[in-house]
């Protein structure tokens, strides 16, 4: 076994010289493919083995523990050096993403190490979005695999620009380069169908160490290079992104006085030098760079991966999450994107429901619509969908509730990448890449009007709002609702009553009970009311309205205020108990699908304007007491 | 156009500078937990380049146990006060009320100096963000941890259900109450730890370097005798040259036997040394995975 680390004696005579050639090392990220049965950990264990990262301790832990737990018999069983916790040891497979460090002479490598199987496909996400290359095992006995396609797919998907193709346990077919070539041909043809043009292909054994670290005699017909080999020569994305444009992504504004303002950010892509000609999106205003500041002095260029600071010429305005670029290559703005969407969370998408859009440092809140198809991650084939479930790609249009300036993914990570984040759990639901931005919204332009809504409002006499009952059905939203209006109109105010079952018959006939309508309903019924608070009425709307993110999105549509959520709360017991249009009884017969509370869920308002507790209040009282709550 | 390539150790430096640039705009109180150790040293070195020329806008933050070595709180006090940043100390009133020790009361110190404190000092401050120095080499549990690593109110860390971390995108968003814990060396091994120290000429505790200290043996531990709190029910200390690869409290903290007196020596031996970074601890050889048990109960 050839030692990776041929410098011991180099630490051992002069341990000065050995730093300065270690302090040129370069940094490689990447990525392993493959499930356990392909050896991957093995071949992990076994890298981190041949570059001296394990040390005697750990050795002794690892020679117990394959004892105790191990596959290979007698051996060591390196697999068990890299499976982390607890619960996946007892398991025998990974279950999440670790990161795992060597060096060499060269380099240092950081390996995202992820399971293989579908449904850690968000797992394989994660990691391949920082990786550099992937390394996609095959088990030469099995040769390409359904599992292989998928995990070249996702490479290929998330913008990895090597890939190669390990093709392991050659040792157990003999060394025969017949296997070796039959199954490169086969990949390649797959390769070629999903656009993938160029690949590595390596013949190894982990196990044995064949062409991991040197080429292995038992291959004397390959004269490619050793896996390590090909890692320490592959070009690195930091080098290949400074041939694009220049980016950066304005992170903080470093404002410690007066004198100093500088914008703080690392650098997406490109180079920036002292002097060049600079443009801030989405403002589109110019200046030139006047220094770059560090800690370590004032470099006259910054590269791609750098964490800087940039002092323009001219006093422009940039905040966090604005983007500079060269002056002559700025990046598109848009509120409308197509893109694709990896789903990560347990709970389905919504199209239409409101999420957080974070890409880069920006944050902005945004909708996607239904997914114009799903793609099967095994076949590549389209497929219908209605949502996306747990570890679901598909292709959507996603709308931002602003313009935001971005490039698509496929030339920029940075740029084009998004996560979607849930307003009320603050999880990361899933991950965006955008392909390009959709032009409708840019064609419809806001038409200004000389009669604005503070005048319909003052020629109303009184202050224009919605009153948002929510609450079970039957718990008496429409009652109250009534009431209200009714003494309203009483005093000369101007209203109007949007109802949850009149606005069924036409507004959203086309709307059924499941959870995407339901958004849609609200989303409906909230842009209505939007117009006539805009037309100077009070808005009085009884819905069930079962989620708090539609409640939050109508009341982000509306100024700040002018949403006023009163909760008509009912037990469920009581409401089935009076049970007035007889639903909850179709409901539980089973005749009823997705009805609130009974088989489809009512989230409680966490802070409502007003609670209006109908056990213990008649209609009458409750009208009365909104009113003179909430009416000035 | 001429291609600059950057090492490893300006690439690890600019993904450290990235994080804490992003979690000074994303959180309302960070702080950043300062255990005066290398890993420490390197840590508010970082911020101090991050927020370059302003100051960094948080406090460090040292959860004490009374037991640390006596160099580490001299070395505390002058690098905030170099960096011109506060220092918030905390010790946990309960645990000093009691008297509890390294000596009488086993991972009862742990938990109470440690993993408690630091619930405390956190709450007690409100801080909803907090750098901390763990790397992902340092052991298998934390090769997993993310490097914005989510905690409930309660402080628990729950493994099965860590966000996602994509490209250089991180999550902060959280409710009241919720915390974080940053980890901006995640990527870095002991190696960049120490070739960044003598790259960037940072000030260690002296304790890392070898010199004749008084020492005896505990449970296979080479511990020094700090100060008179250490039992010895007769037993003579005996002078030897020794250093640390790692610090805590000096009656938990294993030294190991060094001529190493500059940083290349260091670096040296530990390059030729058979020895992984936490053997030094006795906190960690209880039982496989006992890591991954105090990390959800807490324990930073």
């Amino acid at each position: 076994m050839t030692e990776v680390y041929r410098t011991d004696a180099l630490i051992a005579e002069d341990i000065d010289a050995y730093l300065d050639a270690h302090q040129h090392k370069t940094m490689l990220r990447f990525i392993t493919c493959g499930s356990v049965d392909d050896g991957k950990s093995t071949l992990i264990g076994r890298l981190l083995y041949d570059s001296r990262m394990i040390f005697e301790d750990q050795l002794a832990t690892l020679e117990a523990d394959s004892r105790r737990l191990g596959t290979q018999g007698e051996a060591m069983d390196f697999a068990l050096l890299v499976d982390g916790l607890a619960a996946e040891r007892e398991q025998g497979i990974t279950i999440d993403v670790a990161y795992r460090f060597f060096a060499t002479e060269k380099r240092k490598f950081i390996v995202a190490d992820t399971p293989g199987h579908e449904q850690y496909t968000r797992n394989m996400v994660t990691g391949a979005s920082t990786a550099d290359l992937a390394v996609i095992l095959i088990d030469a006995r099995k040769g390409v695999l359904t599992q292989t396609r998928r995990h070249s797919y996702l490479a290929h998907l998330l913008g990895i620009r090597h890939l190669v193709l390990a093709v392991n346990k050659m040792d157990l077919v003999g060394y025969d380069r017949a296997v070796f070539d039959r199954i490169v041909a086969d990949y390649r043809a797959f390769a070629d169908s999903i656009g993938i043009t160029d690949f590595t292909a390596i013949p190894i054994s982990g196990l044995a160490g064949d062409n991991i670290t040197s080429r292995s005699t038992a291959t004397p017909w390959y004269a490619g290079p050793a896996l390590l080999e090909h890692l320490e020569e592959v070009e690195l994305d930091q080098t290949a992104d400074q041939r694009s444009p220049f980016r950066m992504q304005v992170q903080w504004v470093n404002r410690p006085d007066l004198d100093f303002r500088g914008f703080a950010g690392t650098i997406a892509s490109g180079q920036v030098r002292k002097g060049d000609g600079i443009r801030v999106l989405p403002s589109g205003k110019t200046s030139a760079i006047a220094r770059i500041v560090t800690a370590d002095g004032e470099p006259e260029a910054a590269v791609a991966g750098a964490a800087v600071t940039l002092c323009f010429t001219d006093e422009i305005d940039c905040s966090r999450g604005q983007i500079v670029t060269a002056a002559q290559s700025p990046v598109e703005t848009a509120d409308q994107f197509e893109a694709t969407l990896i789903w990560m969370d347990e709970d389905a998408m919504v199209p239409g429901r409101a999420y957080w859009l974070k890409i880069g440092p920006l944050t902005v809140s945004a909708s996607v619509a239904a997914p114009k198809y799903q793609v099967n991650v095994n076949t590549m084939e389209h497929l219908a969908a209605k949502t996306l479930d747990l570890n679901a790609i598909g292709v959507v249009n996603v709308t931002t509730d602003r313009d935001i300036p971005f490039a698509p993914y496929a030339e920029c990570r940075d740029l084009g990448g998004f996560i979607l984040i849930d307003k009320r759990t603050n999880r990361t639901l899933g991950a965006g890449l955008i392909h390009f931005a959709l032009r409708r919204s840019q064609n419809i332009h806001w038409q200004a009007t000389d009669i604005g809504r503070e005048h319909h409002a003052a020629m109303k006499n009184q202050t224009p709002m919605v009153l948002w009952m929510t609450g079970l059905s039957g718990s008496g939203k429409s009652t109250i609702a009534n009431l209200v209006e009714k003494k309203l109109a009483r005093m000369n105010r101007h209203t109007f009553l949007l109802d949850g079952d009149n606005v069924r018959h036409g507004l959203n006939k086309d709307l059924g009970f499941t959870d995407a309508d339901r958004v849609e309903n609200i989303r409906r019924v909230g842009e209505v009311a939007k117009l006539m608070v805009d037309a100077g009425l009070i808005v009085i709307t009884a819905f069930i309205s079962p989620f708090r993110a539609e409640r939050e999105m109508v009341r982000n549509m509306m100024q700040p205020g002018e949403f006023v959520e009163i909760f008509i709360d009912t037990p469920l017991e009581e409401a089935e108990a009076r049970d007035v249009k007889g639903l909850y009884a179709k409901a539980r017969a089973g005749k009823l699908k997705n009805f609130t509370g009974i088989d489809s869920p009512y989230e409680v308002p966490e802070n409502p304007h007003l609670r209006i507790d109908t056990t213990s209040m008649s209609p009458e009282d409750a009208a009365d007491l909104i009113i003179s709550r909430l009416i000035p | 156009m001429s291609i600059i390539t950057l090492t490893h150790l300006q690439r690890l430096e600019a993904e450290a500078i990235h994080i804490m640039r992003e979690v000074v705009c994303e959180a309302e109180k960070p702080v950043m937990l300062y255990s005066v150790g290398k890993d420490s040293a390197v840590m508010l070195h970082l911020a101090k380049k991050a927020f370059f020329p302003a100051p960094p806008s948080f406090p460090l933050l040292h959860v004490d146990t009374t037991w640390k070595f006596r160099d580490m709180y001299a070395l505390r006090d002058r690098a905030a006060r170099k960096a011109g940043m506060q220092l918030i100390v905390h010790q946990n009133p309960e645990a000093l009320r009691q008297g509890i020790n390294p000596f009488d009361h086993g991972s009862l110190h742990t938990d109470m100096w440690k993993t408690e404190g630091l619930k405390q000092a956190l709450d007690l401050h409100g801080f909803d963000a907090a750098f901390g120095g763990a790397r992902r080499d340092e052991e298998k549990s934390r090769a997993k941890e993310r490097i914005f690593s989510f905690r409930t109110a309660s402080h628990r860390w729950d493994p099965k259900n860590q966000r996602p971390e994509l490209w250089r995108s991180y999550n902060a968003r959280k409710n009241r109450g919720e915390s974080m814990r940053v980890f901006p060396l995640s990527n870095w091994t002991e190696l960049d730890i120490w070739q960044y120290i003598h790259l960037e000429q940072i000030e260690i505790v002296p304790l890392y370097y070898a010199a004749e200290r008084p020492t005896v043996m505990r449970d296979g531990l080479l511990l020094m005798v700090d100060d008179d709190r250490f039992p010895l029910n007769g037993e003579k200390p005996v002078m030897r040259s020794v250093r640390f690869r790692t610090l805590g409290c000096y009656p938990l903290t294993g030294a190991v036997e060094s001529r190493a007196q500059t940083l290349p020596e260091i670096i040296q031996e530990m390059l030729l040394t058979t020895t992984s970074e936490r053997q030094g601890r006795a906190i960690d050889h209880d039982q496989a995975a006992s890591m991954e048990k105090k990390k959800q109960e807490g324990y930073f």
